[in-house]
């Protein structure tokens, strides 16, 4: 390899982050579909959520504007708020099935 | 009182009042008691009659080419140049049936008091009968077609009503249906008469119609317009081919059937043709349809009268043999003679229902006449008004019927040919036989029952008597003038059935060569006739416009009189032979064993309910099935079932990919992703 890539690979630049933010999302895809505890699905929600937060931060330095971070304190404050609704709803299932097996959960269809 | 002509504006009470007795009895009659609804019921028509009397002593006053009354209730209908106003009308011939209708109505009322006071529905009883007289009133009074019309169909209503008045009973319920459906199909071809009317005349009014029919129609539309009122007629008079639902409509109560089903109602359709004569006038051929169907209904229906053994029904088949010689008269051109038959026929026949009323009372039901029997001396003041009403009916000579049956048979003789004259003197002798068979297996004999005898009250026993003196002298008000009477009725009913003076001298008997030229014999008759009314010229001229077109013809008159009494006391003989001496006991019995197929096509009624019930009944039966099964079950239902099958059967198809599972749906969900991406 030339030194100059090198280089560049050493300078930490977007497309590090672009990379980081893809890994995360992808890293919260696989856990979602290969995972069956809820409370491990809920956190690659959040995985998801995060690395595409990170991709919006990126772009935004990159293109020098701020709508991206607008869009990544909405999509924080949803995450709490979805993580707060998420693990009472977490909690009663348990209580009410003693298990958190996602799989087990599917009454609700016709 | 009111004077003078002002008591012709009160005209329109005639049937107002029944109205409102209909009215009262109604809302009210539930609540009221038997004793207020009977005063409501019989007092309302009571009125009515009192006013009609009232009206007739006027309208007698009146110079005879006055005697034309209209009387506008008010604006009814009035689209473009279709007026429609309720008018009524009252001349000669409306004069004459309001009278007998509020009349006799008034009587039957009376007697209704007595045979119905048991029933639970009193008040719904006279309701319908009120209203029914109401309607009658409005068809008889009408000045145009279309109130005529509403009459038409209300009392069709009404005896719909009527037959059904024991709706618990299948019988009654399936009868008045019959009777609905069955005039319903003659009054269709009316209302296209009535249509037909107004396409050619551009008025429905009676007087602008009948003025100078020649002058708008020739005689292909008026034999047209003609053929879709008598239509109309048959149906509601129970003529044949439509005659079948008046035998059954003696479900009714018996008063009912004495009302509607013999008095009134069933003689509408007489009155409409008579009503409607201008128009017949112009057409033979429909003169010729409604005699021969009057002389094939009279004759068949009086064979099935004899061998009946239910009183009633014997009486509805007399009814509608009585009804057909009727039709006989307007159809050989003696109208006058028609609707004088009307009235002395309603008389004898309410009279002879409500005895036979009384009888099926005082047995508690019984209408099989084989189990009556010595009955003369249990009730014997029904048994001496019965037999007065059938002697008239019979037409023995002195009573009502005599007179009027003589007219017609008089005037079928000079117009209508031999054949014809034979073929219903045979008729008024089967009248004589079966009337008399009624009295001797019912009053006459040993008892074949066992029952406490149930007395006929006096408000039932007074309107028999009175209908009694009615039936007996009724007559004399058309006694012929070969007897030295004055013939007052068709000199009364003269401003409605045209100038007979024109008819007796510029055509005479032009309709007798017409309606039989292939009858040589009736024109050698009619000939004759003529021949003998030129004799009689030197006569006054009164005495020519009395005779309906043919003056009485002196001797030959007075021999068809002897010939229709002669047989008349023959079948009345002949019935007394069977029915009470010893001899002539096993007779029928041998008779009809002798005669099987012709006894059994009579007890049958000639098959016309059985060919009906194959033709029409079965028929639809067979095509409500085919639809039933084979189009609404096979095509229709399976089409629905098939759309909404499929839409199931796809839904649980896909159905099948939610399995509930949330990994399963991301992982779907990421899929598509991917494949988005990749596509895009």
């Amino acid at each position: 390899m030339q030194p100059e890539v090198i280089q560049s690979l050493l300078q930490i630049g977007p497309t590090h982050y672009l990379v980081l933010g893809a890994t995360l999302f992808s890293l919260g895809v696989l856990g979602f579909l290969v995972r069956s505890n809820i409370i491990v699905l809920l956190m690659c929600i959040e995985l998801m959520i995060n690395g595409a937060g990170i991709t919006f931060i990126t772009f935004c330095r990159q293109l020098g504007s701020l709508e991206g971070q607008v869009f990544v304190l909405f999509a924080m404050v949803v995450a709490a708020v979805e993580i707060a609704v998420g693990l009472s709803i977490v909690v009663l299932v348990f209580r009410n099935r003693s298990t958190l097996d996602a799989d087990k959960m599917e009454v609700l269809k016709w | 009182m009111v004077e003078g002509r002002q008591v012709f504006d009160l005209l329109w009470l005639v049937p107002a009042i029944p109205l409102f007795g209909a009215i009262f009895n109604c809302l009210l009659g539930a609540r009221a008691g038997n004793l207020i609804v009977s005063i409501v019921g019989c007092g309302s028509i009571g009125l009515a009659f009192a006013l009609s009397v009232c009206i007739f002593r006027a309208f007698l006053d009146l110079p005879p080419e006055d005697r034309m009354i209209e009387f506008c209730v008010f604006q009814w209908i009035a689209a473009g140049n279709f007026l429609a106003p309720i008018d009524l009308l009252l001349d000669p011939l409306s004069m004459a049936m309001i009278t007998m209708v509020s009349g006799v109505s008034f009587l039957i009322h009376v007697y209704s008091v007595g045979y119905m006071e048991k029933d639970k529905c009193f008040a719904r009883y006279f309701f319908y009968l009120n209203l029914f007289v109401f309607f009658m009133l409005t068809l008889v009074l009408a000045g145009n077609f279309l109130v005529l019309y509403i009459g038409w169909e209300g009392v069709g209503l009404c005896s719909y009503l009527l037959i059904s008045f024991w709706y618990e009973k299948r019988t009654a319920a399936a009868a008045g249906l019959k009777a609905f459906v069955v005039t319903r199909f003659g009054d269709f071809f009316f209302a296209l008469g009535i249509m037909l009317v107004f396409v050619q005349f551009g008025t429905i009014h009676f007087h602008s119609v009948f003025e100078d029919p020649a002058k708008v129609i020739d005689s292909r539309m008026a034999m047209w317009i003609a053929l879709l009122i008598f239509a109309g007629a048959v149906g509601k008079s129970a003529q044949i081919p439509l005659h079948t639902w008046l035998p059954d409509a003696m479900e009714a109560p018996t008063p009912v059937s004495a009302l509607i089903h013999a008095a009134t109602m069933v003689t509408a359709g007489v009155y409409l043709v008579a009503r409607c004569y201008p128009i017949f006038e112009l057409s033979p051929v429909s003169l010729q349809i409604v005699g021969i169907t009057g002389l094939l209904t009279a004759f068949i229906s009086a064979t099935v009268a004899l061998v009946h053994t239910d009183i009633k029904r014997i009486l509805a088949y007399s009814t509608v043999s009585q009804l057909g010689h009727m039709f006989l008269a307007l159809g050989v051109g003696a109208p006058a003679a028609a609707v004088f038959h009307l009235l002395t026929h309603a008389f004898a026949k309410a009279l002879l229902f409500l005895g036979s009323g009384a009888v099926i009372h005082a047995l508690h039901d019984e209408m099989d006449i084989r189990n009556m029997g010595g009955l003369r001396q249990y009730i014997p003041a029904t048994f001496y008004t019965f037999t007065i009403g059938a002697l008239a009916m019979s037409g023995i000579p002195g009573l009502a019927g005599f007179f009027s049956k003589d007219a017609i048979l008089h005037a079928t003789f000079v117009n209508g040919g031999f054949l014809m004259w034979a073929l219903i003197v045979i008729t008024a002798s089967m009248t004589g036989f079966y009337t008399f068979r009624i009295i001797f297996m019912a009053f006459f004999g040993e008892k074949r029952w066992d029952v406490h005898i149930h007395h006929p009250g006096t408000v039932m026993v007074i309107p028999l008597v009175l209908l009694a003196l009615l039936a007996a002298v009724g007559g004399y008000m058309g006694v012929p003038h070969v007897l030295g009477g004055g013939d007052r009725i068709s000199n009364f009913l003269a401003p409605n059935f045209g100038n007979p003076e024109v008819h007796a001298t510029a055509e005479p008997s032009n309709k007798g060569v017409a309606l039989a030229a292939e009858d040589e014999t009736a024109v050698v008759e009619s000939e004759e006739a003529a021949e003998s009314e030129k004799v009689l010229e030197g006569v006054t001229a009164e005495t020519l416009a009395e005779g309906e077109g043919h003056a009485p013809a002196g001797s030959p008159e007075m021999l068809l009189m002897l010939v229709s009494a002669v047989m008349a006391f023959s079948g009345v003989g002949l019935a007394y032979f069977f029915y009470v001496t010893p001899e002539g006991r096993e007779v029928p019995a041998m008779l009809s064993d002798k005669f099987g197929a012709v006894y059994n096509i009579l007890t049958n009624a000639w098959y016309f309910d059985k060919v009906y019930k194959a033709v029409f009944i079965d028929t639809y039966m067979l095509m409500s099935e085919f639809f039933w099964k084979a189009v609404d079950t096979a095509v229709i239902d399976h089409a629905v079932r098939g759309v909404a099958g499929s839409l199931l059967g796809g839904g649980s198809i896909i159905s099948s990919l939610q399995l509930g599972l949330v990994r399963w749906y991301a992982t779907v969900m990421v899929l598509g992703a991917i494949i988005i991406i990749l596509y895009i």
